[in-house]
């Protein structure tokens, strides 16, 4: 059972869901990312995306495309994304980590190259935002292959069609991408999320993390009572954005706020 | 090749590249463009208004014009050029946004967007979105607001908002991006009319079929004026369309050579160009699969060209797979070789074609002394200058 199936299953049995949140890779700094990854498991946190910086993330708001142009100013990439991971997991071999990104650097590396350099990181599971079901077919059976998840996304304008063929290519979990629009952007609509959760469940058997317009302990509770999990991104990068000349202080406000959404989300 | 031409397949590949490679609240949108396109392609009386509206309001056909003096300086093929440059709003991309924008109407769409480089795209589009009475956004690199501002005026004149955006290398690609992140977050009253035969599937198909009345128009008066089809087509390259646009009608005739120019910029040895079928290598990016200017890392690198048009990291899918079956051949023009295209054409002929055409002009006046007296070439006159005087004065240290 991959280590995504197993925390899912072991949150199932305790009642409790999956906080996920979503950093970029060496944003601002590459030194920056180990150290954060094992503060917010210590914090609570269940599941880590690891974002990698993209020269042209189409799908991102102005914050995580900041986050992506910090990081390239060091010169991170796929490759040292992957390092990052590995280096995380020699002191980590519980918490899943899921690489976050575009899908022209594993063109770079090749499918099978990016399948083999994940499995020696110890990758968990890979979301790649411009890569639909209809494309995914060769990249999905490499992943699957190494016991890495790869993971799709819903939009709330997705029919059950294409809820049925994530459930079929996709394993780990379903991101359901709670609003039209980029990350970070405006308020979600619990009414809405909640309704498209009912037509989702109804199609698929696999997990779903909500995310997208996730900022406060408030709304990571109720979001955390409709769906198995919470993805929480640009309100994170929001503390490293405001820190910029104290990266100390951006973890610790990282951390507070992991803290107040855990304990949110764990007194329902 | 003589067999039957029937790409992209029904998934939108030319081959290996095209494809759908978008974010997933973009499918429904996509799918149901595909299914209106699919649907008004064959019906005749969409295609009816098409036609009136290409003939009274963009004012084709377009004239192909035999440079006769021009030839004769070259000593070499005798030289026909494709005059899209006297289309309303200056160039080929009113083909497109005409098609396009009765398509939105037709699929009660309220609200038009777009992105442009040089800006003609963006002209075109805020003209028929003015027409119709749509509101228009029209995204633009804030590099390329800068030296094409004639354009900008004229967008504004037209009712159309211009947001200048400030990310990446602030040029056309990163006006894509701000587009698709418009449209995402708008899907339901929006549609993005896509200027080049670039971004996911229907749009490389859609484009080229609205853009091959060039090569159709060509075709019959080459066949009219000089009694035989041409030996040679030469068109410019950015995202491709008006290349494409020129080929598609005559990709089953063997005999007749394609030629695309990339604009190499400072040089392609400098790195400093914007030609990904010379010196780039297959990647996804815009939700296709195409060749691109990328590094080892698969990151999208800052390209360079003289022309805002052709200053793109990416190429439309089907240029890729014209090139990989080596169809259509790619080459490259430096900036100092287009601006020698520019004089050129503008002292032989009386005309002023715009930077990204001056690529193809300064291409010719390499390949038509090698070609026989007997000989044909069509070179595709996609825009016209008047937008350039700027970039030219500026580059002749001229204050206007």
């Amino acid at each position: 059972m991959s280590r995504l199936a197993a925390k899912f299953e072991e949150l199932a049995k305790t009642g409790r869901k999956a906080l996920i949140p979503f950093i970029t890779a060496g944003d601002p700094h590459p030194d920056f990312t180990v150290p954060l990854m094992h503060a917010m498991v210590e914090a609570g946190v269940d599941v880590i995306e690891l974002g990698v910086p993209f020269s042209d993330p189409m799908a991102d708001g102005p914050v995580i495309q900041r986050a992506s142009e910090r990081a390239l100013e060091h010169k991170m990439s796929l490759r040292k994304t992957l390092a990052i991971a590995a280096e995380f997991r020699k002191t980590d071999q519980k918490t899943p980590i899921v690489l976050m990104g575009y899908l022209n650097p594993i063109e770079a590396m090749t499918y099978e190259g990016f399948a083999n350099a994940a499995s020696r990181a110890d990758i968990d599971g890979v979301l790649t935002v411009d890569l639909p079901p209809e494309e995914a077919e060769a990249s999905t059976a490499l992943l699957q292959a190494r016991e890495i998840d790869p993971i799709f996304l819903l939009a709330p304008n997705s029919s059950d069609e294409r809820i049925q063929k994530m459930d079929a290519i996709g394993s780990g979990y379903i991101y359901y991408v709670s609003l039209k629009g980029v990350t970070g952007a405006g308020h979600l609509d619990v009414a809405d999320v909640a309704q498209k959760l009912q037509q989702i469940k109804a199609n698929t058997r696999l997990p779903i993390g909500i995310g997208f317009g996730v900022k406060d302990a408030q709304t990571a509770k109720t979001i955390a009572a409709i769906g198995d999990g919470v993805v929480v991104g640009s309100a994170l990068i929001s503390k490293i954005e405001a820190n910029l000349d104290d990266p100390k202080r951006a973890q610790q406000e990282i951390i507070a706020l992991l803290t107040s959404m855990r304990l949110a989300m764990d007194s329902q | 090749m003589t067999e039957k031409y029937t790409m992209p397949d029904a998934h939108g590949h030319f081959g290996p590249y095209g494809g759908m490679f978008v974010a997933e609240t973009l499918i429904p949108p996509i799918q149901e463009l595909n299914a209106a396109y699919q649907r008004y392609l064959n019906d005749p009386e969409f295609i009816a208004e098409l036609d009136a509206d290409l003939q009274h309001y963009v004012g084709r056909p377009s004239p192909l014009y035999y440079a006769e003096r021009w030839s004769r300086e070259l000593g070499g093929a005798q030289i026909y050029l494709k005059r899209e440059d006297l289309n309303h709003t200056g160039s080929h991309k009113i083909n497109n946004t005409v098609g396009q924008a009765l398509l939105a109407k037709r699929m009660g769409k309220t609200r038009i967007i777009a992105e442009t480089g040089a800006g003609q795209h963006g002209v075109a589009t805020a003209t028929v979105a003015a027409r119709l009475g749509l509101e228009c956004v029209v995204y633009m690199g804030a590099v390329d607001v800068a030296r094409q501002s004639l354009n900008v005026y004229r967008m504004k004149l037209l009712g159309a908002k211009v947001v200048a955006v400030e990310s990446g290398s602030k040029t056309l690609k990163d006006a894509l991006n701000e587009a698709l992140r418009d449209w995402v977050t708008n899907v339901d009253n929006t549609f993005y009319i896509i200027g080049t035969v670039a971004g996911p599937h229907p749009y490389p198909a859609m484009v080229r079929d609205f853009q091959a009345i060039i090569g159709r128009e060509a075709k019959s008066q080459c066949l009219a004026q000089a009694g035989r089809l041409p030996d040679a087509l030469v068109a410019c390259v950015g995202g491709g369309s008006n290349a494409i646009g020129l080929f598609y009608p005559f990709i089953e005739d063997a005999g007749v050579k394609l030629y695309g120019v990339e604009a190499a910029g400072d040089g392609i040895a400098t790195g400093r160009h914007s030609a990904p079928l010379n010196a780039g290598r297959p990647g996804v990016l815009h939700g296709n699969r195409t060749y691109l200017m990328a590094d080892d890392d698969g990151e999208i690198i800052e390209t360079h060209s003289i022309s805002a048009g052709l200053d793109y990291p990416g190429v439309g899918p089907e240029h890729a797979w014209l090139k990989d079956t080596g169809r259509a051949e790619y080459v490259s023009i430096t900036d100092n070789e287009a601006l020698e295209g520019f004089h050129a054409l503008t002292r032989m002929e009386g005309i002023i074609p715009a930077l990204e055409s001056s690529h193809a002009m300064a291409y010719t006046m390499k390949l038509a002394p090698r070609m026989k007296k007997h000989e044909i070439i069509i070179i595709n006159l996609s825009g016209r200058g008047d937008k350039d005087m700027q970039t030219m004065a500026k580059r002749e240290g001229i204050e206007l």
